[in-house]
């Protein structure tokens, strides 16, 4: 199209956020590669962004950047800073962002858990779950991101779409795309659908391909929860 | 009020051209002035399949250049009233619509015509976008295979997000569902999707269903829309579809495989 010019616009997009207390490059690698070792597919080239509200003192982050490119993810900012680690990130070409308000809740129920452990952030705890309704099918090349809600699809999501939810995600059609709930790490999210035929079911970054798909659910009404860190698939009654 | 209807699949190659031929032809032989627009921008098909290549002087990129103006190059079929090609240029590349030539275009069309037919090119790329993005209703050509069917679950979400009337937050564009190259041996072999795998992946309506046929490929080198051999089978397929598309509820046929009659078994055929 000759009409074709330059276009600015804002959008939003499901980034992890990463929050670990030792940012000594050693204590990173060893955390981090625990970390991807459960679903190196998923983070594969994963934006991450970096949680500093804990740390005091500015980390290296030109050897950071290098460790994430090693590890095949993409350090595309930090959040939680304070003003002077914020400007040396900045001169280390990494984005300021802007942490939402929910992401506080982190440190609380980290810590109680799991302590002194690299979390690909949890939160949302105690925040009652808006809720983002699509009236179509989602068709495929499309993604959908309801952030810190509940995805509701009245329809299909086709081959080839993505429906992403921090909360918990409710097809009542088909789905045969990817649907990857608690996108913003809390493990107790859902995936409920009408009829499972999906490429990908992902939950808290644990996620499982059509192939382990294929059992007795394969085409069935379906609720997929996380138990143990292991994917469940139960009976819709 | 003209109504804009693009003809469209994602996938190359599924009947897009046959299927704008044949149902530009119909709705003109039920009285309605129709114009088929060639979208696809350097290769020039449409005139061919409709047997009026010879006839071109002017194009589309003619026209919306200002080069020359719709009465010099609409060409008037010479088989039935009321229709009309406005054919592609060969010479220029897609970029030569834009979206202001192509809405002028179509303004002055409408104030003349029943129904525009827009044959969009293959592709999800601007071509594909300019075709479809006027557009008040949707022929969605899919033929029963996987990959085809893909590509018009694709061109679907375009429909509804990259159109005039999505991005104006207007009514939604009104789908259609046109299977194609349909063969029911090889369905019932499971070498292809059936009727209902595809209404039911895509979940639109279902406004025809048009046998493979050795007469779209007889048509097509005679320069004859399939739809005017009125005797084929694809023929009647895509009559029985314009019917449906002027709201008239239709059943519908070839989708079954033809039982050999008794005498034919007996004695071979
Ligand atoms: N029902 C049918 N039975 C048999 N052959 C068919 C049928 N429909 C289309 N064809 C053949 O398929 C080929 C492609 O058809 P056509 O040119 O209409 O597709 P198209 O979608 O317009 O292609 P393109 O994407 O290149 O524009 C042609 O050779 C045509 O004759
Ligand atoms: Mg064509």
């Amino acid at each position: 199209m000759s009409d074709q010019s330059l276009e600015l616009k804002g959008s939003l997009f499901p980034l992890s956020v990463l929050s670990c207390p030792d940012l000594s490059l050693n204590a990173l690698q060893q955390q981090l590669q625990q970390k991807l070792a459960q679903a190196p597919a998923f983070f594969y080239q994963a934006p991450i962004v970096l949680n500093l509200t804990e740390v005091e003192q500015a980390p290296d982050f030109d050897a950071i950047k290098q460790l994430f490119n090693e590890l095949n993810l993409v350090l595309v900012g930090v959040c939680g800073a304070n003003s002077s680690i914020k400007q040396q990130a900045q001169r280390a070409g990494l984005a300021a962002l802007q942490l939402g308000k929910d992401a506080k809740t982190v440190k609380a129920t980290d810590t109680a858990e799991t302590p002194r452990q690299t979390t690909l952030v949890t939160n949302n705890v105690a925040v009652p779950m808006d809720s983002r309704i699509i009236e179509q099918t989602v068709r495929s090349g499309q993604q959908v991101y309801a952030k810190g809600a509940d995805l509701v699809v009245k329809g299909t999501v086709g081959a080839g779409a993505e429906v992403i939810a921090d909360g918990n995600i409710h097809i009542y059609g088909t789905l045969r795309g990817k649907a990857i709930a608690g996108a913003g790490g809390d493990s107790s999210k859902r995936i409920f659908c009408y009829n499972l035929q999906a490429e990908l079911v992902s939950i808290a970054g644990n996620y499982w391909l059509s192939e382990s798909l294929q059992g007795s659910f394969w085409g069935k009404p379906c609720c997929i929860k996380l138990q143990d860190d292991q994917l469940v698939l139960a009976e819709l009654v | 009020m003209a109504k804009i209807i693009v003809v469209t699949s994602g996938k190359g190659g599924v009947g897009k051209t046959t299927s704008s031929a044949a149902i530009g032809t119909g709705l003109a032989l039920k009285g309605h002035k129709t114009v088929i627009i060639d979208f696809d921008i350097g290769l020039r098909n449409l005139d061919l399949i409709m047997g009026c290549e010879r006839r071109v002087v002017y194009d589309f990129v003619n026209v919306i250049n200002g080069e020359a103006n719709l009465k010099q190059t609409l060409i008037k079929d010479k088989r039935i009233d009321n229709l009309f090609i406005l054919p592609a240029s060969q010479t220029r590349d897609k970029d030569a619509l834009t979206k202001d030539g192509v809405e002028r275009v179509l303004n002055e069309l409408a104030k003349d015509f029943d129904f525009i037919l827009c044959d969009s090119p293959a592709g999800i790329e601007a071509g594909a976008m300019m075709a479809l993005y006027f557009a008040d209703e949707a022929i969605v050509v899919t033929n029963p295979e996987v990959s085809s069917v893909r590509d018009s679950d694709r061109i679907l979400g375009m429909l509804s997000s990259k159109s005039r009337r999505a991005e104006q937050g207007q009514d939604s564009i009104k789908e259609h569902l046109l299977l194609t190259r349909y063969n029911p041996e090889r369905v019932e072999k499971g070498e292809m999707l059936s009727v209902d795998d595809v209404k039911e992946i895509l979940s639109i309506d279902l406004v025809g269903v048009i046998p493979e046929s050795q007469a779209v490929l007889n048509a097509s080198n005679s320069g004859q829309p399939v739809i005017l051999d009125k005797d084929s089978d694809a023929g009647q397929a895509y009559l029985d579809t314009v019917e449906r598309l002027l709201g008239e509820n239709v059943p519908f046929r070839f989708l079954t495989v033809e039982k050999k009659g008794l005498l034919k078994r007996i004695f071979g055929g």
